[in-house]
């Protein structure tokens, strides 16, 4: 395969690095990101091309920074672009679409997309212990990716987390440590080991690699409208990486020939109230976002307190056009109700975040209720259930008898508490 | 006892390789003032018009500065003061 990354370069001052598994400036502590060639791309890539390949994340190759064919992760992304019938009415919207990567494969979130190309590129750069911080659907990708693999794992998480994502990471054979702290705790400690270790952490030395596998979620939204972009997007935002990635990959595709018109997407952010970096310091009109040090929220997934990809996250809602909002956990467990009862998705608790942040959006009248809406929805319900246990639907228990049912569908059986 | 500066990997060619530095200040400002005066190249990529620079986190015994008195947190004999490159995570 050709390879199109140039090397890697500073955010902020744009500093040339070879590629290595380095993921700052040294002359200002800026984030690295890759240096592509795009101009050899445009010659290499077109729909034609792309369309012949398997549905899955790497036939966007040539857009991503590996040198050789993938080695793990091989089957991740393809998911699901859901036109959103029922929840458009529900919402009081035209045209809504859904980006489902609840059942991306193979841990059911967007993570098993930046893992990939990390972990891949971790192979590249002769690594064989590989490792995170998380706050739960990462843990479960690289765990699972790197038993894929067969890489020795370290994976380090706040102590709190919920159940069904501690033993989907511990079920690969993966080292967990749970750190009694915040996961800003988590990631700075995280930062000090990829300091001391020499272990490829794919959210600090392979950062820059890890976040281009975020691309590949706009990609598809991209092509699965038939190759043009919607007019408006919404993303939860933890790290804040995702939403400036999606911006990001429907210029990359303008700029190598894939999209006939330039983009005028309009991006919004989505937190949770209990956690809101990122849409506190938009709201306030900084340029950079406001740290919360203890985060009190449900969206467990999306609780960071000091995402250093906040300044980069409020420019990209600011320069598009778009805005940011939060909501409560109320709100975020209601939302997650509304998208399993109309569409059959059921979302995890960010995925409720997004969602009650459009519908905020739509009442507030930042994003026209007759425009087309792609949100995004980045990991799966089940992996946070004890968010909603409470407010479902109690199942009615019966005796196997017909008449027993009979008094139920006649209202006469309540439901009872299993 | 001095208070023990860790100095971030990319960084150490400005200051002789070393990943650990003993340091004497009564707060971190003073702290990294000493550090500036050992090994001045070091200043300008901590620090731009006085402020320390965005993407630069400081942690007192594992506590961000930002949420004690930022430069002007007190230090005590035995100390650890990290300099980390803020990333993003998630």
């Amino acid at each position: 395969m050709s390879n199109f990354v140039r090397g890697l370069k500073c955010r902020l001052c744009g500093k040339a690095y070879p590629k290595q598994p380095l993921n700052y400036c040294e002359d200002d502590f800026g984030p690295l990101e890759v240096d592509y060639d795009y101009a050899a791309i445009r010659e290499a890539v077109n729909r034609g091309k792309i369309e012949l390949r398997p549905f899955n994340m790497w036939r966007y190759r040539e857009l991503l920074p590996i040198d050789g064919e993938p080695t793990v992760g091989q089957l991740v992304g393809g998911t699901p672009l859901v036109k959103a019938h029922r929840l458009a009415e529900a919402i009081g919207v035209k045209n809504l679409w859904i980006k489902n990567d609840a059942v991306n494969f193979p841990t059911l979130s967007f993570k098993d997309r930046v893992v990939s190309v990390a972990l891949s590129k971790a192979c590249e750069f002769g690594f064989t212990t590989v490792g995170c911080a998380s706050t739960g659907n990462l843990a479960n990708s690289v765990a699972a990716n790197a038993a894929q693999a067969g890489l020795q794992t370290y994976i380090f998480v706040p102590h709190d987390l919920e159940t069904a994502k501690i033993i989907g990471t511990t079920v690969y054979g993966a080292k967990l440590i749970a750190v009694k702290g915040t996961y800003d705790d988590v990631n700075r400690l995280c930062s000090q080991v990829a300091d001391r270790y020499n272990w490829g952490l794919v959210n600090v030395n392979l950062r820059p690699f890890y976040a281009e596998g975020s691309k590949t979620f706009g990609y598809e939204i991209a092509e699965q409208l038939g190759w043009r972009t919607p007019q408006h997007v919404v993303s939860p935002m933890a790290g804040g990486s995702l939403i400036g990635k999606i911006h990001k990959a429907f210029h990359e595709m303008h700029k190598v020939g894939l999209l006939d018109r330039e983009p005028k997407c309009k991006i919004y952010g989505a937190q949770a109230t209990g956690c809101n970096p990122i849409t506190a310091g938009l709201k306030a009109g900084s340029d950079s976002h406001r740290p919360v040090r203890k985060p009190n929220t449900i969206a467990k997934s999306l609780a960071i307190g000091d995402p250093a990809d906040g300044y980069f996250a409020i420019k990209v809602m600011r320069e598009t056009g778009g805005w940011g909002e939060d909501v409560n956990d109320k709100e975020i467990a209601d939302a997650m109700l509304l998208l399993a009862q109309t569409e059959g998705i059921f979302a995890e608790t960010a995925g409720g975040v997004t969602l009650a942040v459009t519908q905020k959006l739509l009442a507030q009248g930042r994003i026209p209720r007759d425009e087309e809406i792609v949100i995004c929805i980045t990991g799966n319900g089940l992996k946070t259930q004890d968010a909603i246990a409470n407010i479902v639907e109690q199942p009615v228990i019966i005796r196997p008898n017909i008449d027993d049912f009979a008094a139920v569908l006649d209202g006469a059986r309540e439901p009872v508490l299993v | 006892m001095p208070i023990k500066v860790q100095i971030p990997q990319a960084m150490r060619q400005h200051a002789d390789g070393q990943a650990n530095v003993d340091l004497t200040g009564a707060n971190v400002k003073e702290v990294l003032d000493s550090l500036g005066v050992k090994f001045p190249n070091i200043v300008g990529r901590i620090f731009e018009n006085g402020q320390v620079r965005r993407f630069v986190n400081i942690y007192l015994n594992d506590e961000d500065i930002r949420y004690l008195d930022n430069l002007q947190s007190a230090t005590k004999d035995g100390d650890v003061l990290a300099i980390i490159p803020a990333v993003a995570g998630g």
